[in-house]
């Protein structure tokens, strides 16, 4: 890039202004006078900054913890769940336990619907339906991790265009004072309407196919990201943005310097929210139509067979359950390396 | 010298291009693309056009026809009307409905002779006959299913929308409100509900549940049956030129795929478990046997409306408020009646039998 002639338009200094600091092209070497005033702003914003917190030391297995208290709490909830059963269940005939050969005869002394078996299967029928095979020679777990990675298709592209779509809708909303108190109670309101009456009007309507359903799940993603990151933007120190303003920064380098890094840690909370909300967004776009190669389709056909099979209900729901968890993990990861040096108000100049 | 034989040779590729184009369109050897809308995901209640699909019985008719799975929220009238389908399956009240709310659609081959809706119930609750509703708690799935139990309520003086004669309750597309007991007399298909409560153990006996634990009222025995899966086109698209050719051979080729099905049942329950792998077998065996037994026998031969069938129909769905008026041209038998005359085996069943299935936990 070309550096234009200083006091042309395309500079963006004018006459009788200090230079605007995102003017310095990155190529060319710029006058002193605005590497002094990059360093003095840069030097300044520091003093806001919270001083950098020492990382903790990464423990090798630290993951383990979390690990065996998710396999723990499992464990329990399955032990309840079972409990559930030999007090109140139907009357127990397990001959076998995921293959082992056992015995079990019980006559539970209650009955209570909620937990007989077709409400209620036994946990380990549920697992041992991953492993059964269908009239392809496919096990029910392959069929169900193929549905998934149809789903993750949908809802990551629905989370893109839905996080794209918030994030752009919030960068206007927080410089158009008049555009947020018009728009919000719309936005709001968009969030009111149930997405299973949206969701046929955008599949049906559009037969875009997994692109509707991107659509569908985009529309659950945007809200909670537009939300956040207004409130982030707005959440910068006023001292620091006081302090661009009388370096008379412009708006982007205040976008770009203060109100992004400032609003992180609120729109990765919101990704979170969003990431799961995809998912779910994902498989009610595809109850509508005839798609059936992903979660939701797999999650109608357990239902209309319920009554016979209801451990495949369970077993999908299970698949759909950690399809959401792996999305949220995902964007704690994501999290952990874009902020991996990250402090609340980063001024971006050292670097 | 090297201009001219580059344009020779641009010459030859045109020539080829051009060649090649003209055969791709409309040449004899050519297969005219239709597709046919269903209106619900797959399984042996449309084995007849997948096993037409997979034995290539459209192909031989010059038909490269594609099946639209149907969906929740997928009105097949819609789709046909639209011109996103050329064909559709739907009950015949819903697509009148659909009809009457403008979309140009009509009947042209009425598949199913029998309505298979039946009303359950277990023994222990004492309704044998429609007047033993009185007072119970009946399901009905809603969206247009209510008409004939409607009708057939009515019939025997029970007021359907009075919660003082019977308490209505909206049903789910499962069994296990029935199976819970919070239903006495639950609405079920003879090709699918039905076969759902009896793939079930029943607790107390850790047995599968029998049909002797059940009582059974269908449609037909109450006299209020609608008629059930019929093929339909749009006029609009008819009365283009050509195109009734091409109806006549969609449906003769389809009535195959039916008599293919009737007489080899086991590999046609095969052909449907390709198009969705996820359908328990055993359950699908039950469900063609039992579509088989709502197609034949076809007295005028399959595919044919008998129009006193129709006539009913239309007056309950009108008494139901499905319909708010007589419909007019509702079907015409002209496209069955000349797809019939070539078709060629037993197009009318009389000697079909229908099968003992037993059923297993699960529909497996």
């Amino acid at each position: 890039m070309e550096r234009p002639p200083a006091g042309s338009p395309e500079a963006g200094v004018e006459v009788g202004q200090v230079p605007a600091i995102d003017d310095i092209p990155g190529d060319a070497i710029p006058p002193p006078a605005l590497v002094e005033a990059e360093v003095a702003l840069g030097r300044d914003l520091e003093a806001f900054a919270p001083p950098t917190p020492r990382r903790a030391r990464r423990v090798r297995g630290a993951w383990l913890r979390p690990a065996l208290g998710f396999v723990g709490i499992a464990a329990l909830l399955a032990v309840a769940w079972e409990g559930a059963k030999w007090i109140a269940g139907d009357p127990w005939d397990v001959r076998s336990i995921l293959g082992i050969p056992v015995s079990i005869i019980h006559d539970p002394p209650y009955r209570w619907m909620p937990v007989n078996d077709i409400n209620l299967p036994h946990a380990w029928t549920i697992v041992e339906a991953f492993f059964e095979t269908d009239a392809r020679g496919e096990t029910l777990l392959q069929g169900l991790l193929g549905a998934a990675l149809f789903t993750f298709r949908g809802a990551a592209v629905g989370f893109a265009l839905g996080a794209s779509v918030g994030l752009l809708l919030a960068i206007l909303l927080v410089h158009v004072r008049f555009l947020e108190r018009a728009l919000l109670p719309l936005l709001v309101a968009s969030q009111t309407v149930p997405i299973v009456a949206i969701a046929p009007v955008v599949v049906v309507g559009l037969k875009a196919g997994w692109l509707s359903i991107a659509i569908v799940a985009s529309y659950l993603t945007f809200f909670p990201v537009t939300v956040a990151a207004i409130r982030g933007m707005r959440s910068a120190d006023p001292r620091a943005y006081e302090l661009m303003r009388s370096y008379a920064a412009r708006d982007r380098a205040v976008l770009w310097r203060l109100r992004f890094p400032a609003s992180a840690p609120y729109l990765f909370t919101a990704f979170k929210i969003a990431a799961t909300a995809s998912v779910v967004g994902a498989i009610v776009g595809e109850l509508p139509s005839g798609i059936r190669d992903g979660l939701g389709g797999t999650l109608l056909t357990a239902m209309q067979y319920y009554s016979i099979q209801p451990q495949r209900l369970w077993a999908a729901i299970a698949v759909a359950a950690g399809l959401g968890i792996v999305c949220f993990v995902l964007v704690v990861l994501a999290e952990r390396w874009a902020l991996r040096h990250y402090r609340p108000t980063e001024p971006g100049v050292a670097a | 010298m090297r201009f001219t034989r580059r344009m020779a040779a641009l010459g030859v590729a045109v020539a080829i291009v051009a060649a090649a184009c003209s055969s791709s369109g409309g040449g004899s050897g050519e297969l005219t693309k239709v597709r046919l809308q269903l209106q619900w995901f797959p399984q042996a209640q449309f084995a007849g056009y997948y096993a037409a699909v997979d034995q290539g019985f459209y192909k031989a008719e010059g038909l490269d026809v594609t099946i639209l799975p149907g969906g929740v929220d997928i009105v097949p009238a819609t789709v046909v009307a639209g011109g996103n389908a050329e064909f559709g399956i739907s009950w015949v009240p819903k697509m009148l409905a659909s009809r009457e709310s403008g979309a140009d659609v009509q009947v042209i081959g009425q598949v199913f002779q029998r309505s298979g809706l039946l009303q359950i119930a277990f023994k222990d609750k004492g309704i044998t006959k429609p007047e033993d509703w009185r007072g119970k708690k009946v399901g009905t799935w809603g969206y247009g299913n209510e008409a004939e139990l409607y009708a057939a309520m009515r019939k025997v003086g029970i007021d359907p929308t009075n919660p003082d004669d019977v308490t209505i309750i909206p049903q789910q597309f499962d069994m296990n409100a029935f199976l819970n007991g919070e239903i006495d007399a639950a609405q079920a298909m003879t090709y699918n509900e039905y076969a759902q409560v009896l793939e079930a153990k029943n607790p107390t006996t850790g047995q599968l549940y029998q049909p002797s634990d059940l009582d059974v009222i269908s449609m037909e025995d109450a006299g209020t049956p609608m008629l059930e899966d019929a093929i339909f086109a749009s006029q609009a698209w008819l009365a283009k030129s050509g195109n009734e050719d091409v109806a006549v051979k969609f449906l003769r080729a389809s009535f195959k795929g039916w008599q293919y099905c009737r007489d080899n049942a086991a590999s046609c329950v095969d052909i449907v478990l390709k198009s969705d792998a996820k359908l328990p077998k055993g359950h699908q065996t039950w469900q063609l046997n039992e579509i088989n037994a709502l197609i034949w026998p076809s007295p005028n031969g399959i595919g044919i409306m008998d129009q006193a069938a129709y006539d009913r129909t239309v007056q309950i769905a009108t008494d139901g408020k499905i319909l708010t008026k007589q419909p007019t041209d509702g079907f015409r038998n002209d496209l069955a009646e000349k797809a019939l005359k070539d078709l060629g085996g037993d197009t009318k069943g009389e000697s079909w039998q229908k099968a003992t299935v037993t059923l297993t936990e699960g529909g497996k």
